[in-house]
């Protein structure tokens, strides 16, 4: 599996670290806790393209927005977090 | 037909032309009063328990592939029963205790082997960690030695003790874990089912299950909608899509765990070993060849197979503990897809939706539980509440906070 980073170019996966599915945006912290179970607990888990988070951590450390399809593990684009 | 010593001679007199299949290909009837989606370990053991302890032989099976296709031949057939957590314990050996009868129950070898399972520690703080889990194992009944270096040298003649970055201290060994010929489960509990009335509908996926006014009424097929009371998933790594056809999104992910088989040689290693500081769990079977795994990759898959790296640490952590692998060529080597849950454990329950039963949430531990996880299923199923066994793998106790972490990683499904 190979991942094209926005700064390093097309590196080999061994060189990231994954913590998972793209998170949803976090919620307020007086949200009810139905609302805080789901962010925490509940996934998606899709067979098919999935946008998750990457760690460069072997190269720019930069974190990294993959869309990657879980039946095959092409990855269909990388961003950054930070744009 | 029953197995016996009588059987095989007479069949060899014949040439062994006259054997039949083991379970029938029934046609589907148009509705069950209890539908297992799932033709695995744990499908199968439910159907047979539900029929052999309950009573209900209304039930059918239905399988998208071929019987046993997924996990339950993926593994690396390790049995054990040493859990920390009261959670988990009595479970497990319960599971551990239907295995030990498990061929005299259905009448099949499944070469139930319990040739002990030893977890290696390197460091004093790990024997204090395993002493407390042997020690918590032995309050609930099960059998847990603490093993020293010395111990250790003589039981596993091949391992690198010294000299090493991670020596080894000793080990927490649990005599009666071992290994099972996981394909002759499934076969096992699959000829037994079949024989109390069990419809095992192979080539049938399911492609929606039918509800209304919250009450399940069925499943559709491939083959056509299959009406039925109750229906109870058991699908490991498909959990998610199956669980989505009814309106329900859950604390799981999958991922995939590769396993490996080296070459045969003569026999090297005669229990089940486990590394401490790396992740590899290692042992040999009848053949020969040396069976091991490790670490899931920790990204979300269904492809049922995996990459270089955690093939490369794998072969690390099994060079590590045994240099003499180092010589050996690999056989082959696959991936399985696991059901992965937020706390590392599993879940048995209903679901809010009435008639909808759910066991999931495996982990890559899915194996050693699945006469247990059958039999809890079936309970549940049958009397439509928990046993005291699976009592506390509630799907809900993620929300209310009754969580089983074992690894105590938290809500992060790549790290159980």
């Amino acid at each position: 599996m190979r991942i094209l980073c926005p700064y390093c170019g097309d590196r080999d996966a061994a060189e990231f670290t994954t913590i998972g599915s793209a998170p949803p945006p976090r919620p307020a912290p007086d949200a009810p806790m139905a609302e805080w179970h789901a962010f925490l607990h509940l996934r998606d888990n899709p067979a098919g393209l999935h946008a998750e988070l990457w760690q460069h951590s072997q190269g720019c450390r930069q974190w990294l927005r993959v869309m990657r399809d879980t039946r095959s593990h092409a990855v269909a684009g990388a961003e950054a977090c930070r744009s | 037909m029953r197995y016996s010593a009588l059987a095989l001679l007479r069949h060899a007199l014949t040439d062994n032309r006259s054997w039949t299949p083991a379970w029938r290909e029934p046609t589907p009837k148009s509705a069950y009063d209890t539908i297992i989606v799932g033709g695995g370990g744990h499908g199968l053991a439910t159907a047979h328990y539900l029929a052999k302890e309950h009573g209900l032989t209304d039930v059918a099976v239905v399988e998208k592939g071929w019987l046993g296709s997924g996990n339950v031949g993926r593994n690396t057939t390790i049995i054990r029963s040493n859990y920390l957590l009261p959670g988990n314990t009595p479970f497990y050996e319960h599971s551990m205790k239907l295995w030990e009868g498990l061929e005299q129950d259905i009448n099949y070898n499944a070469m139930v082997s319990q040739r002990g399972v030893l977890n290696l520690f390197h460091s004093d703080s790990q024997r204090d960690a395993y002493a407390r889990r042997g020690n918590a194992m032995r309050l609930a009944g099960v059998d847990a030695e603490l093993l020293d270096a010395a111990q250790v040298r003589a039981m596993v003649p091949g391992l690198a003790m010294e000299g090493r970055r991670f020596p080894v201290k000793g080990g927490l060994l649990q005599r009666r874990g071992g290994t099972v010929r996981h394909d002759a489960v499934a076969w096992g509990y699959a000829r037994a089912a079949d024989q109390r009335g069990v419809d095992l509908l192979q080539n049938t996926e399911v492609t929606g299950i039918r509800i209304e006014a919250g009450r399940v009424l069925g499943v559709e097929t491939t083959r056509g909608f299959i009406g039925a009371q109750r229906v109870g998933l058991a699908v490991a790594g498909n959990t998610s899509r199956v669980a989505a056809m009814a309106g329900l999104r859950l604390p799981i992910e999958s991922h995939v765990l590769q396993a490996f088989v080296s070459e045969a040689v003569k026999p090297m290693i005669h229990t089940v070993v486990t590394y401490g500081a790396g992740h590899l769990y290692v042992s040999q079977s009848d053949k020969g060849g040396l069976v091991f795994g490790g670490d899931i990759d920790g990204y979300n898959s269904y492809a049922q197979r995996g990459n270089l790296p955690v093939v490369h640490d794998v072969m690390e952590c099994a060079v590590q503990l045994f240099p003499a692998m180092s010589r050996l060529r690999t056989l082959r080597q696959w991936g399985g897809i696991m059901d992965m849950s937020m706390d590392g454990s599993p879940i048995i329950d209903r679901t809010p939706i009435d008639g909808l039963f759910l066991n999931c949430g495996w982990c890559y531990g899915g194996f050693k539980a699945t006469p247990a996880s059958g039999w809890c299923f079936a309970h549940t199923i049958a009397t439509g509440q928990p046993h005291a066994l699976n009592a506390a793998f509630r799907l809900d106790r993620f929300a209310t906070g009754a969580v089983i972490d074992e690894k105590g990683a938290g809500a992060q499904a790549n790290l159980h």
